[in-house]
Order: structure tokens, then sequence, then C-alpha cells
């Protein structure tokens, strides 16, 4: 969910690490484009051998447990729509929730290969306390209790999840300033995670009632459109979705079709906000998962 | 420079400079927009005879969003204006959205780059026929997945922290109208042209490919010579 949170808890514990990395090093010189599929089918692998140059034959154990803290997130995504597609009866639209599970599984194999490549020990979910998606802190009675045979709730917390990851990505992307290997595949990923999004979102309206947009359409005083209460900590944050202003420019004073402004619905609709790494983390632990 | 840039009042000019100091570039943004002028005895890029180039460096990139958003807003305002037959309620209702959003990001951009502009561009939509849903849809995903190569395939070569940002927000959101559409399109949320089914990640373009599609769709024809 989190490779951009890599690189920044990298480099709390090596300062140097970007400089490791940056494209201006001979480690990268000879990496190709990633515009090509062949070449972002090798992103894995480059990236392990990119964490050999850059720091010999195998990375330090603080960047082995910085990647590992990363892969346990993705491992809560991907797990979280295994357990979904193995609940019997529980899923309706199986190919569609499979091609999004498969998303997810894959960026789980992303960062096994560079971990494993980089001579670490990749975390699996046995590494794991707990994962409880019901958000009970491993005692599987929270508020999402019926998360697993309800598919209503199933696809509600799915569409979080989703919103979150792509928050939780863009929160980190000046981290990987510059870096085209990194970014532009960290991008390519939260990409994805913004199409997953927007595909849970039109499900549940399309199909099962709701009223939510494919995109997070907020108001003056709620950036959480779900309906969800209990989530309101997903679509907040230092700088929540209903945020307005970007770059200095007050984007309702900006005209639009209808008039010479622009309505609070369509400026938070428009953009989507991040996450810091810290504000992931106090929504994800201990509700869903911590480590052993 | 541009009498595109006279329409502006002192309310966006304001909006501008507010959003370089943001950026944290109060001194580097004069040399941003400098760079960006067309006039300016430093610029590297001289644009072919009848193409706009976008420039170099951030306000280039900046310009290079600008251009496709510009597409995409003319793109669904005909949209709207025009409906194909027969576009059910919730159709007009999502596609609307979509046009508001694509109008507020170019008018975002065009706040934001103040003098450092390129100019307005003028569509050319006489390959879609815009009374057909199909035809109509299948240019939304055209340009909708064009936007996510686009600005995802760029964005290592954005310099200024908060303008990546900036452009991480709205790819986002272009991604989730490319879900969308293919929906519409009963092709399920994407298509294995653009998400790469054995590795999860999305394609990404370079200038030079995303621009020789979107210049089909362009009077005025855009270049991008320092990004190629």
């Amino acid at each position: 969910m989190n490779l951009f949170g890599i690189i920044e808890e990298i480099e709390k514990v090596d300062p140097e690490f970007n400089d490791r990395i940056s494209p201006r090093r001979d480690a990268i010189k000879n990496m190709s484009s990633f515009g090509t599929k062949v070449a972002l089918a090798a992103i894995p692998f480059a990236l392990g051998d990119l964490f050999k140059k850059a720091y010999g034959a195998a990375a330090s154990s603080d960047v082995i447990a910085v990647l590992n803290f990363a892969l346990t997130l993705e491992l809560l995504e991907a797990t979280f729509y295994n357990d979904g597609l193995a609940a019997s009866g529980l899923v309706k639209d199986t190919a569609y929730i499979t091609y999004i599970s498969n998303d997810e599984n894959n960026h789980v194999k992303f960062l096994t290969s560079a971990i494993t490549a980089a001579g670490g020990t990749p975390v699996t979910a046995n590494d794991l306390a707990y994962v409880d998606f019901t958000a009970g802190g491993g005692k599987n009675n929270g508020p999402f209790a019926d998360v697993f045979t309800n598919y209503q709730t199933f696809l509600a917390v799915a569409e979080t999840f989703e919103d979150t990851g792509v928050r939780a990505y863009k929160g980190q992307a000046g981290n990987l300033l510059g870096n085209q290997t990194y970014l532009t595949a960290a991008l390519a990923i939260h990409a994805v995670e913004a199409r997953h999004a927007s595909a849970i979102r039109y499900l549940r309206t399309s199909k099962y009632g709701a009223s939510v947009t494919p995109w997070i359409t907020s108001s003056a005083t709620a950036s959480n459109d779900t309906g969800i209460s209990l989530v309101d900590a997903n679509y907040g944050g230092a700088t929540p979705e209903n945020n307005t202003t970007q770059g200095g420019v007050n984007l309702l004073t900006l005209p639009s079709l209808e008039g010479s402004t622009t309505s609070v619905a369509v400026a938070s609709a428009a953009f989507d906000e991040a996450l810091t790494q810290a504000e992931v983390l106090a929504i994800l632990v201990p509700a869903f998962v911590n480590t052993k | 420079m541009k009498t595109e840039t006279e329409l502006l009042n002192s309310n966006v000019n304001l909006a501008r400079r507010s959003f370089l100091r943001y950026a944290g570039a109060g001194a580097a943004g004069v040399g941003l927009m400098a760079a960006a002028s067309s006039c300016h005895k430093d610029h590297t890029v001289t644009p072919t005879a009848g193409a706009i180039d976008v420039g170099s460096g951030d306000p280039g990139i900046l310009n290079y969003a600008y251009a496709l958003e510009q597409l995409e807003a003319a793109f669904y305002t005909q949209v709207i204006a025009t409906p194909y037959s027969g576009m059910p309620s919730v159709e007009l209702t999502l596609l609307t959205d979509i046009r508001d959003h694509e109008v507020l990001h170019r008018e975002f951009f065009k706040a934001a780059l103040g003098t450092g502009a390129i100019q307005g561009l003028t569509p050319d939509f006489s390959k879609i026929d815009f009374s057909s849903r199909a035809a109509v849809l299948g240019a939304a995903k055209t340009f909708e997945d064009l936007g996510v190569t686009a600005y995802d395939g760029v964005g290592y070569l954005v310099q200024t922290p908060a303008y990546l940002l900036i452009a991480g927000k709205i790819v986002s959101v272009e991604a989730r109208h490319a879900s969308l559409i293919a929906n519409l399109l009963g092709v399920s949320f994407v298509g294995s042209d653009q998400v790469d089914a054995s590795t999860g990640l999305n394609a990404t373009n370079k200038p030079s490919v995303v621009l020789a599609a979107a210049n089909t769709y362009l009077k005025t024809k855009v270049s991008a010579k320092s990004f190629s």
C-alpha cells in the first residue's frame, strides 16, 4: 500500500539513502525506462538489484525492517480480498472482486521480491499478531463484525480501504521526487488503487443502493461522503478531503460552467487529498492490524 | 504576452503569487515564470511552426497538464451540451460531474500559471460522433486513460514537491474517471490495455506518445520538446 513510505522510513535510518538511489547514480544509469509492460514486469527485480547496489550485498536490518513494514500494509489489503473471496457465498461480483484481489496480491509480490532480492526476509501473514477486518483490535467483534458475512459491509470496508490507500500513496510522493524508477512505479500503483476505489464506489451505488459517487464528493462540513461515520478519520486529517484550496489558489473563486464560482462538491471531488504516514498508522493500528 | 492572460483579473494573479509562495518558490518563482515566457531571451525551446510548445522545467510540466485538461474540459463540455441520444439521467449526472472536474482542473492550471500559461487551445472533435453513446464513451476512455498515463509518465520530471503533490491529487481523480468510463462501457473498471494483469501496475506514457494521440483532437497542435 505504501511504497513511498518505504523510502521515507529508509531515509530516517539512512539520511544518505536518496543519494544512494538517485537516478544520477551509476546504479540507476543502466536501468531502462519503465514505460513498457516488459520493463514494468521487471521492477521488483530492478528494485532489489538497486538495493544491492546501494548497500552492497545486502541491505541493513533497519532497511529490511522498513520494507517489511510497508509490506505489512500491502498484506492487509490483499488479505482482505483473499478472505472475502474465500468466505462462502459472500462475494456476489466474483469476477470484479477477483480482478481487484489479483492487483493487490501483485503489489504484495512486488515488495516481497524487492526484499528478498535485497537479502532480507519478507514478512508474511504469520508474522502479524492479528489482522482484524472488523476493526476489533484482534477480537474480531469490532464495528464491522459482519464484514465477511454481509456483502454490503464487505464493500463498505473495501471502499474505505481503497480510498485510504490512494491517500497513503499520495502523502509520500515528495519523498520520491525526481526518482524515475520508484516514483514512476509508485504512481503506477497509486493509479490502480484509485481505479479500485472508483470501481467499488460505482458498484455499491449502481447495484446495491448506496449513494456515493465514484469520486469523493465532500461538503463544506463533512469530508466523509460514505455515510459511515466510523471512518471519518479516513477522510479527514491535516488536509481533509473537503479541502478547497490548492497551491494557494481558492478553487471556489474559479469560474465553472454554472457561473463565476465553483461549488465545494466539485472542488473537493476534483482533487483527492493525501494522508501522512502517521495518520495512516493511527487509522490501522491497533484496530485492524498489529505486529507480534 | 498572450491575449488570454489579459483576461486574468487581479484576484487570479494574487492566487498565482500565493501558489508560488506556497510552493516555497518565492525567488525561484520569478525564474519559473520567466522561463515559461515565450519572449524570454533564455527560452531554449523553439516551438515548431503552428505548434504550441509547453516549455521546459516545472512550468513546462504544468503547461503540459494544462493542455491536456483543456482538451478534456472541451470534450466533456461538448458531451453535455449535445448529449448522445437516450443518455440516461444517471449517465448525464456522472458525465456532468466529470465535466465540472475537468473544467476546474483547467481553470486551476490557468490561474496557477498566470502569465506563464500557454494559450487557449482549439479542439478538433470532428472525428467524434457526439450523438453516439459508443463513440462518446470510447473517446472518453481514450482521454481519461491518456490523462492517467500522461501524469504518471512525467511525475519523475517534476522538481517542486508541492507541484508533484498537486499532480498526484489530480491523477487519482482522472483514474477514478477512467474506471467509471470503463464501467459504463461494460468492460469492468479497467482493461488489460491499461493495467498489466501480471504486475498490477498502470501503464505510463511519455509526452511524445501522449501528445501524438492528443493532437489528433486538437486544431492547435501541442509539443513538449524538452520532455521527449
